[in-house]
């Protein structure tokens, strides 16, 4: 009986502790988005409102921001067509060398980033590539790319290829067919795609501080203002993304749940 | 065939020497059929005969290894299956998930720009009986009702030539001779020439005008259901349709001035009408449906010019309702199966009974020897 309930009280032990190992760098960060911060950040010196006030008042952090959504909206716009394009196209065409694409679109997944960001810096100055915004998109498209085509694959080998056969057999035209049935089928899939693109893209850090140049991301701006001490305006920014992220994960789940039939 | 005055009239089908191969397996195996404008053909065969194959080849799904396709005199084979004025019930009802049964029903016509979309699409509802599911999504329809939307949604565009691939197979029996009954109906009122796929024999005879049984990728034999029930030409056609009893037997004679076989079964000379033998030599299948038979006990006689054979043993006795089912193993000849229909006042014959069987010479008929006996029989952990 004793032996049970100790054995009963592990898990729920060790899940609060791992919960708390998972939080706790979360709740610092909104904690000290409330510090009356002096140079640095870093002791608790007391209770204040005046980031969230002014997000933007430290210098260029919103700037920062604003170059991290613009990269983000382009590189996740990009990827995810193409990637859609390409999932559709490997799961369903057949053609020589089929194989082969498959394992090279897993290829960048698997190289570490660090190696990445160098090999694309080397390629853009060997281009003579201007680095800044451009760049950092090229850079972002290629790794998201290969995350989208995974995830929105794997919706299409859920599809039923008779649906689409259905849909010809109803006079559809192959084009027809596909934005008809096929694609209204895919979009949870590649919304799903479209959203980690987008995650993916505004996390990075190190590869795009190989290809940025002089041009300044959100995650860039907060690893170089560590040198000096990060402002609390970084906090701010960064609780911010946190609620919205769980905003929309939240909004997925209820919008999901709605529909799913009875 | 009969001429029908107004409405579309449906298409004649030619399906000429098509054969299908999927790597070195025959699906399909130099089929030939021709189906008339505005008939209701039915194309029967087991599970795995080339049946689905056949259809999609039709309907432009699949292409031809070999022959041709052609609706109306004209060579489709090589046509795309939306430029084919062909719908399709499938077999899997393959329903559109992400629409609405309206919409799903609306599809054809909205594809090719149809008028009055939404009214049709009502109306063909309405005939399936699902107008009050207009709203939902297939995944909220029961297996029945998502078939019935599959008909809707094929039956509304009155297609030159439907094709139903086993379109009632998950309905259960009551529902299943309402919509056997339905589809005659439409079929009869839009002259739509009908195909229609099955594996069930007494779906296949009730509905349709014409029969092509199918085996192994081929025809066996085309008719009237009656003719072919009649005049079975193979032993898989007399099992696969209804039952026979099957016995080997060798000609000896000819009687009546050729009109008559006499055939030696087991030592007992049988007789069968000549026009009723298929065989090529003087080995032959005797054969003889088992509501022909009659039981004889020990007193009775049978009547002069019946065949006879026996004595056998009843070994298993079942009440049908309608009829009485025997099991009668005749010594030396193997098991036959008896039906006996319950007319009031007949003997009922218990296990263990002694009995013979009679019935009367011109209900027997004769196969190619050659053949296997149990061809076409159904076990009974077939696929449905
Ligand atoms: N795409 C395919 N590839 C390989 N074999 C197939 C394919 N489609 C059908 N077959 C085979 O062809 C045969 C006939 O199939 P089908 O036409 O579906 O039979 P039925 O509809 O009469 O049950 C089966 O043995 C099946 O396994
Ligand atoms: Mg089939």
């Amino acid at each position: 009986m004793t032996r049970l309930r100790l054995g009963g009280a592990v898990v729920p032990v060790f899940a609060s502790l791992g919960f708390v190992f998972l939080l706790v760098p979360i709740a610092y960060t909104v904690l000290f988005s409330f510090n009356d911060a002096g140079k640095t950040n870093l002791v608790w010196r007391g209770f204040t409102l005046d980031a969230w006030r002014n997000p933007c008042g430290a210098p260029r952090v919103c700037a920062a921001l604003v170059g991290s959504l613009q990269v983000g909206l382009v590189s996740t716009l990009v990827a995810t067509a193409l990637g859609a394009l390409l999932a559709v196209g490997l799961a369903r065409a057949r053609f020589r060398g089929r194989g082969a694409v498959n394992l090279l679109v897993f290829l960048p997944m698997a190289t570490p980033e660090v190696v990445l960001g160098a090999a694309l810096l080397t390629q853009f100055l060997s281009l003579r590539l201007p680095l800044g915004f451009g760049t950092v998109v090229v850079a972002h498209v290629m790794f998201c790319l290969s995350f989208v085509v995974v995830a929105v694959k794997a919706r299409v080998a859920t599809l039923d290829p008779a649906l689409e056969q259905a849909a010809a057999d109803l006079y559809a035209t192959p084009w027809q067919a596909f934005w008809k049935v096929t694609f209204p089928l895919l979009l949870p899939g590649i919304g799903a795609a479209a959203l980690l693109a987008f995650s993916l893209s505004f996390d990075d850090f190190i590869v795009t501080n190989f290809t940025s140049g002089g041009f300044t991301t959100f995650p860039k701006f907060v690893y170089v203002s560590a040198t000096r001490g990060i402002p609390p305006q970084a906090n701010v920014i960064s609780s911010a993304m946190f609620v919205l992220a769980l905003l929309v994960v939240v909004v997925v789940h209820v919008v999901s749940r709605a529909r799913r039939p009875r | 065939m009969a001429v029908r005055t107004g409405g579309v009239r449906g298409a004649a089908l030619e399906i000429d020497a098509v054969t299908k191969r999927f790597g070195a397996f025959v699906a399909v195996d130099d089929l030939t059929l021709d189906v008339p404008s505005g008939a209701f053909f039915a194309l029967l065969g087991p599970s795995g005969c080339g049946k689905t194959t056949t259809l999609r080849m039709v309907a432009g799904l699949e292409r031809p290894s070999a022959g041709t396709v052609s609706l109306a005199g004209r060579d489709v084979t090589h046509a795309p299956a939306h430029r084919r004025p062909v719908n399709t019930v499938f077999q899997s009802y393959a329903l559109f998930p992400h629409l609405t049964v309206l919409e799903n029903v609306a599809f054809g016509l909205r594809r090719r720009r149809a008028r009055d979309v939404r009214a049709r699409a009502l109306e063909a509802l309405e005939l399936v009986e699902l107008v009050h599911l207009a709203h939902r999504r297939p995944s909220q329809l029961s297996g029945g009702q998502q078939q019935r939307v599959a008909l809707a949604r094929a039956v509304v565009n009155r297609p030159a030539l439907l094709l139903l691939d086993e379109p009632l197979g998950a309905l259960d029996l009551k529902l299943r001779r309402q919509m056997q009954l339905e589809l005659k109906r439409i079929q009869a009122e839009v002259g739509i020439t009908f195909v229609h796929v099955t594996h069930d024999q007494e779906e296949a005879m009730t509905m349709a005008d014409t029969v092509a049984v199918m085996n192994h990728g081929r025809i066996e034999q085309l008719g009237a259901p009656a003719d072919l029930y009649e005049h079975p030409r193979t032993a898989f056609v007399a099992n696969f349709l209804g039952q026979s009893n099957l016995v080997a037997g060798t000609v000896v004679e000819t009687l009546d001035a050729g009109t008559t076989l006499g055939v030696d079964v087991a030592g007992v000379r049988v007789r069968v009408p000549a026009a009723r033998t298929v065989a090529a030599g003087p080995r032959v299948l005797v054969g003889v449906r088992p509501e022909k038979i009659r039981l004889l006990g020990g007193t009775e006689d049978a009547a002069g010019g019946d065949n006879v054979l026996g004595p056998g043993t009843v070994v298993d006795t079942s009440f049908a309702g309608v009829s009485t089912q025997y099991q009668v193993a005749v010594d030396g000849l193997g098991t036959f199966g008896v039906f006996a229909q319950n007319v009031g006042g007949a003997t009922v014959h218990p296990p263990g009974s002694r009995v013979h069987l009679a019935w009367a010479a011109p209900f027997t008929f004769a196969l190619d020897g050659h053949e296997e006996v149990a061809a076409g029989t159904v076990d009974l952990d077939d696929e449905p």
